[in-house]
């Protein structure tokens, strides 16, 4: 039943465009209109008419004049309230869509910022499985936050959403599909397990070379030190003489984080390892470069960082 | 695949602010029907109301069960050991309204609210079943206002506003819908025959009886809702003639006189009538569930759908159960049957054996005293009324079995009832043909515009005896007692026992307030398919059929829905003059075929159109620079430059463009 009324749907999508809700994509800011709101009765308002229908006939029948007008008036309001409805929706401007971050399979945080030159009520907004509602102030724009699932890595293109309202009466259920031309990039989800990014990077790093530059400390001579590192003035204070102790400074560690490293693996392995590093890197506050194919980011550190080389890594093809 | 996130829409749990809205509308209800319910079921309804209310202010949640179903047992059964029913008007209502308060007690979700607020909607229709009074249906109608109001506030994410403002978008609408309904009033076919039962005729006010017995007016006489309007054709008749008959009572059984349809007795012929000066005029009569017409004196003939009595009384072919109009023409100077046959005579002087023995005897008195001279003895009676220690009162002692006796030689004290009862005894005693009528008598002239109003308390009964050479006289011996009875109306005849509301200039109010009444009766609730037909008269269309009803209504209302749909699709365009100037400045350069394209600024059009238009290139870099700095330099342009620019660019006129 549903997987036929789901084709049924397709099939109207294709066929009859302008009635369904099938839009192709189209750039912000996108501002409703009378050709894109739609209007129907919701189910109280069905009810609800027969009630005033129940009304018409009992008034009609006991030639109650009063009763009469009472019917009139209310369903006279009731017809005005679909007015209000479509007006409700009618010039919203949908302006721009910013998005947050996420990793795949988390949900993504978007913040829509509509605006309008009136003030309007009641309008909610459905987008994939969340539901929310808002109102808009005259010249003002509302930022709605909201939330989207998503599935893996890369560009994600917005679903349709539908803005609609049942003010004023929830009789009426006005509502506009929006589809807009924009994406939200995914960050690829780092494996859970796996080695540690400095096994290649090790024997570098500990080698001390002890002829830096730089004059560390003064210490005891031992055997075989050169005769030139001995500090005279510093020994004559002294029992024994004193060498001074050159080194190459002991630099923060800088993670050279490498595609070509991670041979023997396919592409989304190596991507979910070095997501994994990059997170490590960055939990550890340590510099970090990245090298990936057609692209090479170089050290740095910090959320921008961060979010750049994450960034690379969910467009990698 | 969308139903169920808007499933659980109507699931949600309401707010304070839709309960409290909720719970004002249910509360007007219950104050709009507590009129006819009984005083302790309302206070009840009202008591759960205010407790419920109370309830959920400190936790929302629903009553239990257990609470619920034993108070809902509890109201039907106070139903029906009221009513003695649930079926029928007055039951049904209290049912309905009962019910409504109950629902409160679950109201939770958004659903119970709607479900709630159509069924409120529905209670506030049926307390117009019990009074159409203008300002009921105005108060009902101001009982939408909380119920469209709760109604908003169910719907999510709205502006913050404070409760009674919250009422005032709800008027707007309804003021916005009000044309439409008025039309839709207007246009609606009405029926001419109900579709099931008409309602019972269950009203407590009943007008004049067909039978009259001492005190049985005094309801009648303390109820001063109008009974009838009459708009008379010229002057009105001077007030000691505005007598309205309704019925005649020849049947007299010691204790009350009767009215005996002629459709029961063999009929008797109209009685002839020989016609001095007449009166054109129309009533409009209030419903009483009854037939009788009430006319002003006698009337020449009857109205359609009502026929004359042998007594020139009109009855109607129905009940009277809505408002009623009819035209008449009436004698005011007459002879009234001037041959009496031999049946009429006979009746005219039946009296029960074996009553009133002191008012026989001075009747045969009389007849003694005066021989033949009828008009002799009418004079004595009316005498003895004058002079014979007699009091108008409301309130008059009770009377024995020889009522009349008691009446005119004890007690001595009654209204109208006692005096036309006393009165046509006597004469019937003494030999002379009499009856007594009742009707209305006087009436409020209104002079601001012209009709006349009679009251229920303008009730009153007085006698006709018949006299040779004169036919039936109309005798008050009312009139006798109280002379300001006839010329000013029950109200100053009864004096100082009348409530402190009936004071002059109360009363004078009441008066000019029935003037909205009467156009209220007249146009709105008086309205019917009669009416209805004759709504095209002014237009040339004499009949106006269902079918045209039907049309108009359609056309009208696509009137209405394009007004409407104006009104929706207007969108104001924040004025910028500066926008509107290089507009104009567009579409003039666009003739010559220089079209701004989509993605073009206009720095870049204006240089374009410039280099294309050598004759205007000085010109077009003037407007591009002034534009570009009254655009761009200021927040808001500057008043004089701009004023400057507007001009240039109307003035601006493209020469011969050479290719």
């Amino acid at each position: 039943m549903r997987g036929m009324l789901q084709r049924i749907q397709r099939w109207a999508e294709r066929r009859l465009p302008a009635l369904t809700r099938y839009r192709r994509p189209e750039s912000l800011p996108i501002e409703l209109h009378r050709r894109r709101i739609y209007i129907v009765p919701s189910g109280f308002g069905i009810g609800f008419s027969a009630l005033l229908a129940v009304m018409l006939v009992g008034a009609l029948n006991y030639a109650n004049n009063a009763a009469l007008l009472l019917t009139c008036l209310l369903g006279a309001s009731s017809a005005a309230s679909m007015l209000v409805a479509f007006r409700t929706l009618d010039g919203v401007r949908l302006s721009h869509i910013r998005s947050g971050h996420a990793i795949a399979g988390q949900s993504i945080e978007l913040t829509l910022a509509f605006d309008s030159s009136r003030a309007r009520n009641a309008i909610r907004l459905d987008l994939a499985d969340s539901h929310i509602a808002f109102a808009l102030e005259a010249n003002a724009s509302a930022q709605v936050k909201l939330t989207l699932p998503t599935m893996q890595r890369g560009w994600q293109p917005l679903p349709r959403l539908r803005l609609w309202s049942s003010w004023p009466l929830g009789l009426f259920r006005a509502w506009s599909w929006l589809h807009p031309d924009q994406s939200v990039l995914v960050w690829p989800r780092p494996e859970a397990v796996g080695p540690s990014p400095h096994a290649p990077a090790n024997d570098a790093r500990h080698m001390r070379l002890h002829r830096g530059d730089e004059l560390a400390a003064l210490r005891d001579y031992r055997v075989g030190d050169p005769q030139r590192h001995i500090a005279w003035k510093a020994s004559a204070r002294h029992d024994n003489l004193m060498v001074k102790d050159f080194e190459q400074p002991q630099s923060r560690p800088q993670w050279q984080l490498d595609w070509r490293q991670l041979g023997g693996l396919d592409n989304e392995a190596r991507i979910a390892r070095l997501a994994r590093w990059l997170n490590e890197a960055q939990a550890q506050r340590c510099n970090y470069s990245l090298w990936l194919p057609g692209d090479e980011i170089a050290g740095g550190s910090g959320p921008l960082h961060y979010a750049r080389c994450m960034n690379a890594l969910a467009q990698l093809p | 695949m969308m139903s169920s996130p808007r499933r659980k829409l109507a699931e949600l749990p309401i707010d304070a602010r839709a309960f409290d809205l909720l719970s004002l509308t249910m509360a007007l209800v219950l104050g709009l029907h507590s009129t006819h319910l009984p005083w302790w079921l309302s206070i009840a309804l009202a008591l759960t109301l205010g407790w419920r209310w109370w309830q959920r202010r400190r936790q929302s949640g629903r009553v239990p069960r257990w609470l619920k179903l034993p108070l809902l047992a509890l109201l039907t059964l106070a139903v029906i050991v009221q009513y003695g029913g649930i079926f029928g008007r007055e039951p049904g209502a209290a049912l309905a309204v009962g019910l409504l308060i109950l629902k409160l007690l679950e109201t939770e979700t958004v659903r119970d609210v709607r479900v709630g607020i159509s069924f409120a909607c529905f209670a506030l229709m049926t307390a117009l079943l019990f009074d159409q009074g203008l300002i009921a249906t105005v108060v009902v109608a101001l009982g939408l206002l909380p119920a469209l109001a709760t109604l908003r506030a169910l719907e999510p994410g709205q502006l913050p506003t404070s409760l009674p403002r919250s009422l005032l978008p709800a008027l707007a609408l309804s003021t916005a819908a009000l044309p439409l309904a008025l039309l839709a009033f207007l246009l609606v076919p009405r029926l001419s025959s109900p579709l099931w039962g008409a309602p019972s005729p269950n009203q407590a006010r009943t007008g004049l009886s067909d039978s009259m017995s001492p005190g049985n007016f005094t309801d009648l006489l303390t109820d001063d809702h109008p009974a009838m309007r009459v708009n008379f054709e010229g002057a009105p008749p001077p007030a000691d003639l505005r007598y309205f008959r309704a019925y005649v009572m020849w049947n007299y059984d010691g204790r009350s006189w009767r009215y005996v349809d002629a459709r029961h007795v063999q009929a008797r012929e109209t009685a002839a009538i020989e016609v001095g000066s007449s009166i054109q005029y129309q009533i409009s009569l209030q419903p009483t569930q009854q037939r009788v017409l009430p006319t002003l004196d006698v009337p020449l003939q009857a109205p359609a759908q009502a026929r004359l009595q042998p007594d020139r009384e009109v009855m109607a072919d129905k009940p009277v159960n809505d408002q009623l109009s009819y035209q008449l023409r009436s004698a005011l100077q007459y002879r009234l049957q001037p041959v009496l046959d031999e049946r009429s005579q006979r009746l005219g002087l039946r009296l029960p054996t074996g009553f009133n023995p002191r008012t026989l005897a001075l009747a045969a008195q009389w007849r003694e005293r005066y021989g033949s001279d009828n008009a002799a003895i009418v004079q004595a009676a009316l005498n003895l009324f004058h002079d014979g220690g007699f009091r108008y009162t409301l309130a008059p002692a009770p009377l024995g079995r020889n009522a009349v006796d008691d009446f005119l030689f004890d007690t001595r004290e009654g209204f109208c009832e006692h005096y036309s009862s006393a009165f046509t005894v006597l004469m019937r005693a003494a030999g002379i043909p009499a009856r007594v009528v009742t009707g209305y008598q006087g009436g409020y002239w209104n002079k601001y515009a012209d009709y006349l109003l009679v009251r229920y308390s303008d009730a009153h009964a007085w006698s006709e005896v018949w006299l040779t050479g004169r036919g039936w006289v109309r005798i008050d011996p009312t009139g006798a007692v109280r002379p300001e009875r006839i010329s000013l109306g029950a109200a100053a005849a009864a004096g100082d026992q009348l409530a402190w509301y009936r004071n002059d200039w109360l009363q004078g109010l009441r008066n000019r307030w029935d003037i909205v009444n009467r156009w209220w009766d007249q146009g709105v609730i008086g309205f019917d398919a009669l009416r209805q037909r004759g709504l095209l008269t002014p237009f040339g269309i004499r009949d106006t059929d269902t079918a045209t009803l039907g049309v108009l209504l359609a056309i009208s209302s696509v009137l209405f829905i394009a007004i409407g749909l104006a009104w929706a699709l207007l969108r104001r365009q924040p004025r910028d003059p500066l926008r509107g100037a290089l507009r104009e400045l567009e579409r003039k350069l666009a003739r010559k075929g220089i079209a701004r394209r989509p993605a073009e600024g206009p720095q870049h059009y204006l240089s374009r159109a410039a280099r294309a238009l050598p004759g205007q290139r000085g010109e077009l870099a003037r407007l591009m620079r002034s534009y570009l700095e009254l655009r761009y330099a200021h927040d808001e342009p500057p008043t004089e430059p701009l004023r400057a620019f507007l001009h240039a660019v109307r003035d601006f006129r493209i020469g011969n463009v050479v290719k």
